[in-house]
């Protein structure tokens, strides 16, 4: 859904928050629509602000850095307090870093850009936007953490900002006291220096006087080579809680008088509680009560494991809302109809269809994706207290102001007396965010905590199951699309042809990056009774699939090498180009590979990052794909925390990896058929492969990590089995394939 | 029937039903809860912990089987390996210096797993880790695993 957003005024603006209990509180705001009145009272002048940073130096000589993102495990907790530290000239050993707590003042401005630049709203807001609370201006003020924005957005925006302007403030007090300019000192490790005299001042000794100044709204920022932090491997400020057990999930809330909920949801999407009957397990040990919910009932207990196994043994029954017909097999089937009907523009240049009647050979093929869940090893959990007009929340997720919101919204709590604790997240992945498409018939986990707390006299956790994680998620929508090519009497590309089912975020997703001059993308819609919802990449992971398959198809077909292939169609792609030769070079592509294994390639530029990797391959003895290496190159600007960006890195390539060979979920009667993981497998150690990854510095305008490295890894591995087996894989995952030589379905011949 | 176990050294008596898994005994009885829950089915090793040394899955243990038992979370691991109070073992160390964990969940888990690993195979190949060490990690820190394992290994 696109928002018709007019262009706030994006002057950045500073408000020095002056000194509180003895610390300098210095903040980064941007003017925007208003939202709430807080904003104002916190402006320094009038207008509104969204106030995206706050920087805290303390009479001890400690820097606090207030993040307002969530850490997933990706570390931008750190690597936004690096920009910041950075830029200060801070002592690293003295800065401390801690999530911003979901307060309007901590609103997420970075998301604000993101879509005043001129994009459509991501996705998973599209729902949202429905509900009577969220307007536009509310929207320019969440705290998401996903699209790969904290860095980039946050780090570039606020962070160096304030850091910068922080120091100048502090060498201006420096200066005033030594009665000399502010050019004869200098900063180094949170101390300031009196250039040639003996005399030197911590930032903690001049926090009182350097509160007297205002920052300046365009502090001078560091280059790059001036860099002593950023850029060099930093250890996470969250990872030793997270190795002796302290560290807290929302799972392990447990606020004083804390009961726990089950539920037993409608397996069809859709579906209605038609009756049930509690009277039996009210009689259970440590069962306290039920609440009946639209889709379900939740049973309250003492003890989670008592709550759920009463709640399995529920005697309910459910309507399944008309949708009890839905399987994979009626979707996909939809999806082909669709595909042969009217479609929408999506990118057309040139003449595709005059260009393929003059082509030499034409291409065709079609591709498919299944739905896939997210499967975070924490399954989704919310801890909600209302009481006294008031609602507490305990809950690790991507979006804890807007949680805040929505919670106010579902318990009729005001606003302000909703009080947010947030905790740590067991992943993420773009499943915890507080809303999804189609809320209406889709709530979250937030809302059913909300709609249960409502009833209870006690905080509440609802805990979700592995199976009820699995069969109650926001899906990656399973689509399907058809492609057509030409090829010139060279085996030159000369029109493309894609048409495709949902046009999903971001929007440049399905386009390619080649100098094709026909090219013809349109999509249609097939809407189901499915939930979906964001998946780490979102449509880059489907399109992604579909582009680079075709591209190797094409490349085979003209006879040429794919690597060859792709660098002659890339010319005016220097940073593609570069990506590609690098991950080449590096993997050795091209060069003699042991017997039985063989190489396969895809680029993918995504979130502004660009990542091409080689993947190596064989197949064991019983023909199922192992992939022994993956060699990645990556050009996301510039690098924060080499240390953090490497296991980014690898985490999106073993998280496309675990999908591309296993994953699917299947809809059979209108529910979800797998449930649990052996249903649902995931890489383990053994079959991980070696991950090498290479960056380049490009300093190019920052991308995203967290997510580009998983797009290329599913048409890599596909176009490494074809040159195998000569089998060429057009529907994931790789498991549903016969990949044996005596299968003998050669779908396109291997060279 | 009330069951005894000392979890982390101390003693502890439960009155709850013989098949509450162990897990749960652990996280919303005792309130012990750097054990996760992943799966509750003995898929995932999320809820690892250590019964008189041997790694086991504890939402797949029923809390009559640890009946007289001696327990280790997380939370007394370091313990374990004579590390003061607020300290860690040398497996936790590696865990740090190498930046293990993303997200953490299932890190608990893993490292239960591989420290009772460890303990019967203090030089294990890296075919014997990937058949032992069946944790899942939804964040792949994997690769990171396997090398912080080699640190303490090869130290
Ligand atoms: S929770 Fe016990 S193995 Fe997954
Ligand atoms: S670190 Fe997130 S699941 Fe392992």
């Amino acid at each position: 859904m696109a928002f018709d957003l007019k262009k706030p005024t994006r002057r950045q603006m500073l408000i020095g928050g002056g000194l509180a209990g003895g610390a300098l509180l210095i903040g980064v705001a941007v003017s925007g629509p208003s939202r709430r009145d807080r904003e104002d009272e916190i402006a320094a002048e009038g207008g509104e602000r969204f106030v995206i940073t706050w920087l805290k130096i303390s009479p001890d000589n400690v820097t606090t850095v207030y993040v307002p993102h969530s850490d997933m495990g990706q570390g931008p907790i750190t690597a936004l307090a690096m920009m910041a530290a950075e830029e200060m000239d801070a002592d690293w050993n003295l800065v401390r870093a801690e999530q911003a707590p979901a307060e309007p003042e901590f609103a997420n401005e970075s998301l604000g850009l993101f879509i005043t630049k001129g994009r459509t709203a991501p996705d998973m807001l599209a729902g949202a936007a429905e509900t009577l609370w969220y307007n536009v201006a509310k929207f320019m003020s969440m705290q998401i953490t996903g699209g790969s924005m904290a860095v980039r957005y946050t780090g570039q925006h606020g962070m160096r900002i304030a850091g910068a302007a922080a120091k100048e403030m502090l060498v201006k007090a420096a200066a005033a006291r030594w009665d000399c300019s502010t050019g004869d000192c200098e900063v180094r490790e949170s101390i300031v220096y009196r250039k040639g005299k003996n005399q030197s001042a911590t930032f903690g000794e001049l926090v009182a006087d350097a509160a007297e100044y205002s920052p300046s709204a365009a502090p001078t920022l560091k280059t790059p080579d001036q860099y002593r932090i950023v850029g060099k491997p930093t250890k996470r400020f969250d990872v030793p809680g997270k190795v002796d057990g302290t560290a807290r999930y929302g799972l392990d809330a447990r606020p004083e008088g804390l009961v726990y909920a089950a539920l037993r949801q409608s397996p069809v999407f859709g579906g209605k509680v038609k009756r049930y009957d509690a009277s039996e397990i009210l009689k259970r040990r440590g069962v306290k009560q039920v609440v009946e919910l639209p889709v379900g009932v939740a049973v309250i207990a003492d003890n989670f494991w008592r709550a759920k196994e009463a709640a399995a043994a529920l005697d309910i029954e459910f309507d399944d809302g008309g949708n009890g017909g839905v399987s994979s097999a009626s979707i996909f089937e939809g999806h082909e109809k669709a595909l042969t009907g009217e479609s929408t523009e999506d990118k057309e240049t040139g003449d595709a269809e005059g260009a393929l009647k003059n082509a030499a050979r034409v291409i065709e093929a079609s591709y498919r994706v299944p739905y896939l869940a997210h499967a975070t090893m924490e399954p989704m959990n919310c801890t909600v207290w209302v009481h006294d007009d008031k609602a507490e929340v305990w809950v690790g997720n991507q979006d804890p102001l807007g949680t805040r919101a929505r919670i106010a919204e579902m318990t009729g709590v005001d606003y302000d007396n909703v009080k947010v604790h947030p905790m740590l997240l067991g992943g993420g992945f773009g499943r915890r965010i507080p809303y999804r498409a189609g809320f209406s018939e889709f709530p979250s986990e937030i809302d059913y905590a909300a709609m249960i707390a409502r009833e209870v006299d006690a905080p509440v956790q609802l805990v979700y199951t592995r199976e009820d994680d699995m069969r109650h998620d926001a899906y990656r929508i399973a689509v399907a699309n058809r492609m057509k090519a030409g090829l010139d009497a060279d085996g030159n590309p000369v029109a493309w042809q894609n048409r495709y089912v949902y046009k999903d975020e971001p929007a440049e997703a399905p386009h390619i990056p080649y100098a094709v001059e026909n090219q013809s993308i349109r999509y249609v819609d097939n809407p189901t009774s499915v939930p979906r919802g964001p998946w780490r990449s979102v449509a880059h992971t489907q399109h992604t699939f579909f582009n680079e398959s075709f591209m190797d198809e094409l490349a085979h077909e003209a006879g040429r090498d794919p690597y060859d292939f792709r660098m002659a169609l890339l010319k005016d792609k220097p940073r593609h180009r570069a990506v590609l030769r690098l991950a080449a070079e590096k993997a050795g592509y091209g060069g003699t590979l042991r017997e039985g294994h063989a190489f396969g390639l895809a680029v993918q530029q995504s979130f502004e990052t660009i990542v091409a990797e080689v993947l190596e391959v064989s197949l064991d003895e019983d023909n199922r794909p192992r992939v022994h290496k993956v060699t990645c190159a990556v050009d996301c600007g510039r690098v924060v925390n080499p240390d953090t960006a490497e296991a980014q890195v690898q985490s999106a390539v073993i998280y496309g990896l675990t999908a591309a060979l296993y994953g699917q979920i299947t809809i059979e009667g209108g529910a979800v058929a797998q449930g649990n993981f052996p249903d649902y497998p995931m890489v383990k150690i053994a079959e991980t492969p070696v991950i090498e990854t290479h960056f380049i510095d490009s300093g190019a305008a920052m991308g995203g990590l967290g997510e580009p490295g998983t797009p290329p890894v599913a048409p890599a591995l596909a176009n490494a089995i074809f040159k195998l087996t000569g089998k060429r894989i057009r529907e994931l995952p790789m498991s549903i394939h016969d990949l044996s030589p005596a299968s003998g379905k050669f779908a396109q011949a291997a060279d | 029937m009330p069951i005894s176990f000392r979890v982390n050294g101390k003693e502890h008596t439960l009155d709850v039903e013989e098949d509450m898994p162990l897990l749960w005994a652990l996280r919303d009885e005792l309130g012990l809860t750097g054990t996760k829950f992943g799966c509750g089915i003995a898929a995932c090793g999320a809820c690892t912990v250590q019964v008189d040394g041997m790694a086991m899955r504890s939402c797949s243990v029923p809390v009559s089987y640890a009946d007289g038992s001696d327990i280790t979370t997380i939370e007394g691991l370091a313990a374990t390996h004579g590390a003061e109070e607020g300290g860690l073992s040398p497996l936790q160390q590696a865990w740090i210096e190498r930046q293990v964990p993303q997200c953490g969940y299932c890190q608990s888990g893993m490292l239960m797993a591989v420290d009772a690993l460890l303990k019967d195979n203090p030089q294990p190949s890296d075919d014997e880790i990937g058949q032992a060490i069946t944790n899942i990690c939804r964040c792949g820190s994997y690769p990171r695993v396997v090398a912080a394992i080699r640190d303490v290994t090869r130290a």
